[in-house]
């Protein structure tokens, strides 16, 4: 029978060190609501999701109550509206993002994902014009999530996507700039996206998935810290042993969340997304655990090593707690989400360059950075080319989403509210791409994804 | 058999017990194990309690025990044991 310390230790977790499920993501297909009348589009994609998702704000309050564990988001994924509204005749799909956005409201989600197109290889007329319908479709709506796959390992990165890309985070930034740009943190740009993320801006139901599933985001930066805590002068392979067995207890509590979710809501378990995501709560952060692990701040000579050891132990502990890992599964490493961060990029410590490094140990990638509103459209694209080159090589998720604050500039400080918290403006490396964003084009696949 | 865990934390007072007992039993939970410690005025416990006559009202029982800690003074915490054991045994 569990015993006092045990349970001593679980509510110590949950209520001084911000163990919580970040987030119950219901994935939904809408592929069977393809009609060639947007309208009628809207009316199916309204009518499937208020049914299949109306019960699940509900039964994420039932489960967080009665096992008194924090649910923090319930949220929603859909088809890539690309693919699901390819044979709509209609001259945007901005009203696709307002219905997505109105049944978001109707069931009382704070998020839902998947205003999204898969351009990896080439853009398909629908792909073109979801994507450049996101600035208004950003702007006009409050929990409508947008992101655009530009590359895998399989076929290459789309440079003219990347290109398009560029221009389109600009156009998105000036479009919510009375709201310091916000439009921007609710877009990303991958490579090599996950089928089954259910983390935003960045989840989609990917399309080999079935017509509903249930995708679970574990985090606990808290919990970790307070473990590393307790190591403090020990060899690193005392560290990485102490993080793997927290990981699998936090992993636990996920599963656990996401089986009884799925059995109360009848739609089967998807994946448990092993991340450590951290939120601008004191104590809650990926940067404060690197610290403790022995650096002064984030970006110090180390950094990578540590997030790269780190991030591999969390993988360790939490595959064996799980019955079926995947979406990003890593250390987050946003910005403006995290306290240590922020505070690393105030002292000078943290560069966009020290961050791109790290991008390549950990999941996901350049995440809720602030950069002057200045900065030139294909530099922007040189950003995400250099980060999708990254995930295309490596055969792993690279994403960026990063936000050109229109009107402020290196120094200032951009304040998100919320989950989103803030951040300092980053200088970028203005020297110029612009001929090679230019070329067009697509950089082919690589040597490595020949393995037939 | 569906169990619960409650966890009453605070300072040391006459009735922490009595009341949590009373409530249990008029609401037919029957209490399957009691630990208690009190470290330096501070009185901590937990409980084992057999929730399966009660599985509809488990939500309204996190709420009224949590309302009568407020009343004594206390926090009184109740959680389905599987978190626990999830977390804890292979």
């Amino acid at each position: 029978m569990i015993n006092f310390f045990e349970v001593y230790e679980t509510k110590d977790m949950i209520e001084s060190e911000n163990l919580d499920v970040r987030t119950i993501t219901m994935g939904i297909n809408l592929m069977d609501c393809a009609d060639e009348d947007v309208n009628a589009f809207n009316e199916k994609i309204y009518n499937k999701i208020t049914t299949y998702a109306k019960d699940l704000v509900k039964v994420g309050e039932s489960i967080s109550k009665e096992y008194g564990v924090p649910i923090v988001n319930k949220r929603i994924s859909v088809t890539p509206i690309a693919l699901a509204a390819s044979s709509c005749k209609t001259k945007d799909y901005v009203s696709i993002a307002k219905t997505l956005d109105r049944a978001a409201e109707t069931v009382g989600v704070n998020f839902i994902g998947g205003f999204s197109a898969l351009v990896s290889k080439g853009m398909t007329p629908s792909d073109e014009m979801l994507i450049r319908s996101i600035p208004e479709a950003l702007a006009s709506t409050k929990h409508v999530c947008s992101s655009v796959n530009v590359g895998s390992t399989r076929s290459g990165v789309n440079m003219d996507a990347v290109k398009l890309i560029g221009e389109i985070i600009l156009e998105t930034a000036e479009a919510t700039k009375e709201a310091d740009s916000i439009g921007c943190a609710r877009f990303v740009v991958f490579t090599n996206a996950p089928d089954d993320n259910p983390f935003m801006a960045g989840a989609f139901h990917g399309v080999t998935e079935a017509d509903v599933v249930i995708n679970v985001g574990v985090s606990g930066p808290g919990v970790v810290l307070r473990a590393v805590e307790k190591c403090r002068g020990e060899s690193l392979e005392v560290l990485s042993e102490t993080i793997k067995k927290v990981a699998f207890k936090i992993t636990r509590v996920g599963q656990m969340v996401a089986k009884e979710a799925a059995r109360r809501l009848n739609v089967p378990f998807g994946i448990i997304d092993l991340s450590l995501a951290p939120t601008p709560a004191i104590g809650d952060s990926i940067a404060d655990i690197l610290c403790e692990m022995g650096l002064e701040y984030v970006g110090a000579p180390g950094t990578t090593a540590a997030l790269a050891m780190l991030n591999d132990s969390v993988k360790k502990g939490g595959a064996m707690a799980s019955s079926n890992v995947g979406g990003l599964s890593g250390a987050f490493i946003p910005v403006s989400e995290d306290q240590g961060m922020i505070n690393a990029v105030k002292v000078g410590a943290l560069s966009i360059e020290k961050l791109e490094a790290m991008t390549c140990v950990c999941s996901v990638g350049l995440d809720m950075i602030a950069i002057p509103g200045s900065t030139k459209a294909t530099t922007i694209a040189g950003i995400i080319a250099d980060e999708m080159a990254i995930g295309m090589i490596n055969q792993k998720t690279t994403a960026v989403r990063i936000i050109p604050v229109i009107g402020k500039d290196v120094g200032d400080i951009v304040e998100f509210g919320g989950l989103l918290g803030y951040a300092p403006i980053m200088p970028v490396n203005n020297f110029d791409c612009s001929k090679f964003i230019n070329r067009g084009g697509k950089i082919p696949a690589p040597i490595h994804s020949f393995k037939n | 058999m569906k169990k619960g865990i409650i966890t009453v934390i605070g300072k040391d007072t006459v009735g922490i017990i009595a009341n949590t007992c009373t409530y249990l039993a008029d609401h037919n939970i029957n209490i399957l194990d009691i630990s208690q410690t009190i470290v330096e005025d501070y009185f901590n416990m937990m409980m084992i309690v057999d929730l399966t006559s009660n599985l509809e009202s488990i939500e309204a029982h996190v709420d009224n025990l949590a309302k009568l800690g407020e009343s004594i003074g206390v926090i009184i915490k109740l959680q389905l044991e599987d978190i626990f054991n999830e977390m804890h045994r292979i």
